[in-house]
């Protein structure tokens, strides 16, 4: 029983760590623009995709994969951002939300005419694959491997944002957009280059999902409510507060459906409208 | 808007003014009569479309005039179906008062859930109304033993309106009996949207901050049209139950939150008609293009949404009555 417990809290955690890579992006774009992008769950499908051509076609190991999806979905995001979503940043909420869906829908549907609407099958190294076993218990080595990677991209975001130029910059137009424009700094620029990173992270989480969750059409709009769940339950442009929800539903998602099916998912969605009831700014959010 | 200096007379008969019925509004139910002689052949196709307009008004009544942004709306539709099922399985197939059960059920749901809607805006409100639409769908798959789960609830029998008019293969009778309700509803929400209290939902909607600094308790506004929209959904829901005796979980999915959301913007939000509007062109081109893939349209109707919001923000029936404006 106690053997079982740490195994769901391994594997809470590690799908946890996935979350967190997936929607951390989200956060800091919403923090920072207030611009409501559903279409973020469709970037990750998009590095998803971009990682299985990279190793089909070009014949790239699994990590060589991992870069080109995040540097593709950051690029190809960027050109969106630039080209059709910065006409949307004063529309109200509704027109976002429904824009970013339409693109979502476009873009299930691309993928199903590329690639078909079946799951993709993805050859890891060997490395990577099989357990480990301590004290009797046995972890997936893939798990593991992917809570090492979040922990590193925590860790960079977090120096990142703490003790370089840009990262001050970047807090101060979250806190203040005007008032950081006012002071000179290029609010416009700088979000165009957290969008890029957040988008490309959005990818990178997407490529390392296929593994542990499949990768297929859907994926988009699947991830996409796990990902609005820890962005607004962890409060806007908070890296904390992605990182905490993402654990706590990870490891929830995970547990319930582990120790109580029948109503698993259901209680996500109970602690969901919970949390936003009592605080809905989100637990670490600041507005 | 030539409408500022009308405003300076008497705001009763302004109102009066806006409500009158105009000759396009008129046009449109006779137009709504033809399926009985020139298209029998799609008279289910109809009653569905007009069931479906009926739920886009509902949506049209929070989202479009009061703001509340809702991604959850099905949960109001499946309520009410599943209602109205299990009601005729109770033993009670009467369908009248099996609309006003299951209204009265939604309307009571929507009530309570009005409590958490009017504390929260923005992305918050987006998520709970995900979130409680999530909900609703997963505790009716779990309580399969009342909605029959996954395989949708069997055995729903309804008897004939008024003991006389049964419902047909042909669809003469659903398609009759949903007019007649879409009718009913148009007339009840044009009177709720050109009445005092329909402005101040707009008020609402316009500035959340002013409302209370002039005296407008916008909290107990919000809950009200909140409950009447899911009375209204609730309504639409037992509908489709009356008319094809069968309800699915389809009935409480995101999809159909999403698309009516999607129906309702093509249209045009905050015009009613806009709704309906949006229902026919949706149904109607599904119809037409059912032998495609489903994945495909939705490439198309993603690809119109963007292009709707971009180029035409107040949908169809804006953009058609800016361009009447111009000439004019």
């Amino acid at each position: 029983m106690v053997g079982n417990l740490v195994i769901v809290i391994f594997d809470g955690l590690a799908f946890g760590m996935l979350l967190f890579v997936l929607s951390v992006g989200l956060s800091v774009t919403l923090g920072l623009m207030n611009f409501v992008n559903l279409a973020h769950g469709a970037f990750a499908m998009l590095g998803g995709y971009l990682a299985i051509v990279a190793m089909r076609q070009l014949g790239l190991p699994f990590l060589a994969a991992l870069p080109v999806a995040f540097l593709g979905a950051a690029l190809i995001s960027v050109l969106f951002e630039r080209a059709l979503f910065r006409r949307l940043y004063r529309a109200d909420a509704l027109n976002q939300v429904l824009f970013t869906i339409g693109l979502v829908f476009v873009a299930a549907a691309s993928a199903a005419y590329l690639f078909g609407t079946g799951q993709q099958p993805i050859q890891l190294p060997g490395y990577l694959q099989g357990v480990v076993e301590i004290g009797g218990m046995r972890f997936g080595v893939y798990r593991m491997f992917l809570i090492v990677v979040a922990l590193a991209i925590t860790v960079l975001l977090v120096l990142g944002l703490d003790y370089t130029r840009f990262g001050a910059q970047v807090r101060a137009s979250v806190d203040n957009q005007r008032a950081a424009q006012g002071l000179g700094l290029n609010v416009d620029t700088i979000f165009a280059v957290t969008f890029a990173v957040g988008s490309g992270l959005a990818g990178l989480g997407g490529a390392l999902a296929i593994e542990m969750v499949g990768l297929d059409p859907s994926f988009g709009f699947h991830y996409l409510v796990y990902v609005l769940i820890v962005v607004s339950v962890g409060g806007l442009g908070s890296i904390a507060g992605s990182f905490v929800a993402a654990v706590v539903l990870g490891v929830c998602d995970v547990a319930g459906k582990y120790f109580v099916p029948e109503i698993g998912s259901f209680l996500i969605y109970l602690l969901l409208v919970g949390i936003l009831f009592v605080r809905p700014q989100g637990l670490f959010g600041k507005r | 808007m030539t409408t500022v200096s009308q405003a300076a007379t008497d705001p009763h008969s302004w109102l009066r003014g806006q409500s009158r019925w105009s000759y396009f509004e008129i046009a449109f139910w006779v137009i709504a009569l033809l399926p009985f002689y020139f298209f029998p052949t799609y008279l289910t196709l109809a009653s569905q479309i007009a069931i479906t307009a009926l739920f886009a008004i509902s949506v049209d009544l929070v989202l479009g005039y009061a703001g509340i942004i809702t991604l959850g709306h099905a949960m109001f539709f499946g309520l009410g179906a599943y209602a109205a099922g299990l009601i005729t399985k109770a033993g009670w197939g009467e369908p009248l008062t099996g609309l006003v059960f299951a209204g009265a059920f939604a309307a009571l749901i929507g009530f309570l859930t009005s409590f958490i809607i009017v504390r929260v805006r923005h992305l918050a409100l987006i998520m709970i109304t995900l979130g409680l639409g999530f909900l609703t769908l997963e505790l009716a798959n779990a309580m399969s033993w009342l909605t029959g789960g996954a395989d949708g609830l069997r055995g729903v029998d309804v008897w004939p309106i008024f003991g006389w008019f049964e419902f047909d293969l042909w669809g003469y009778t659903a398609y009759s009996y949903s007019l007649i309700v879409l009718f009913l509803g148009v007339v009840a929400a044009r009177r709720i949207v050109h009445s005092a209290f329909g402005l101040s939902l707009r008020g609402v909607r316009e500035n959340l901050t002013r409302m209370p600094a002039i005296g407008s308790p916008y909290r107990f506004h919000l809950q009200k049209i909140y409950t009447i929209s899911a009375a209204l959904a609730g309504v639409a829901g037992a509908l489709l139950t009356q008319t094809t005796e069968t309800v699915s979980l389809e009935t409480l999915s995101f999809q159909r939150s999403a698309d009516i959301v999607v129906m309702l913007i093509l249209g045009g939000t905050g015009r009613l008609y806009g709704g309906i509007i949006g229902a026919i062109i949706f149904m109607v081109a599904r119809d037409q293009l059912s032998g495609m893939n489903p994945q495909y349209w939705y490439f198309w109707i993603g690809l119109l949404l963007m292009a709707v919001i971009l180029v035409m923000p107040n949908g169809i029936l804006g953009g058609l009555s800016r361009l009447a404006g111009r000439r004019s």
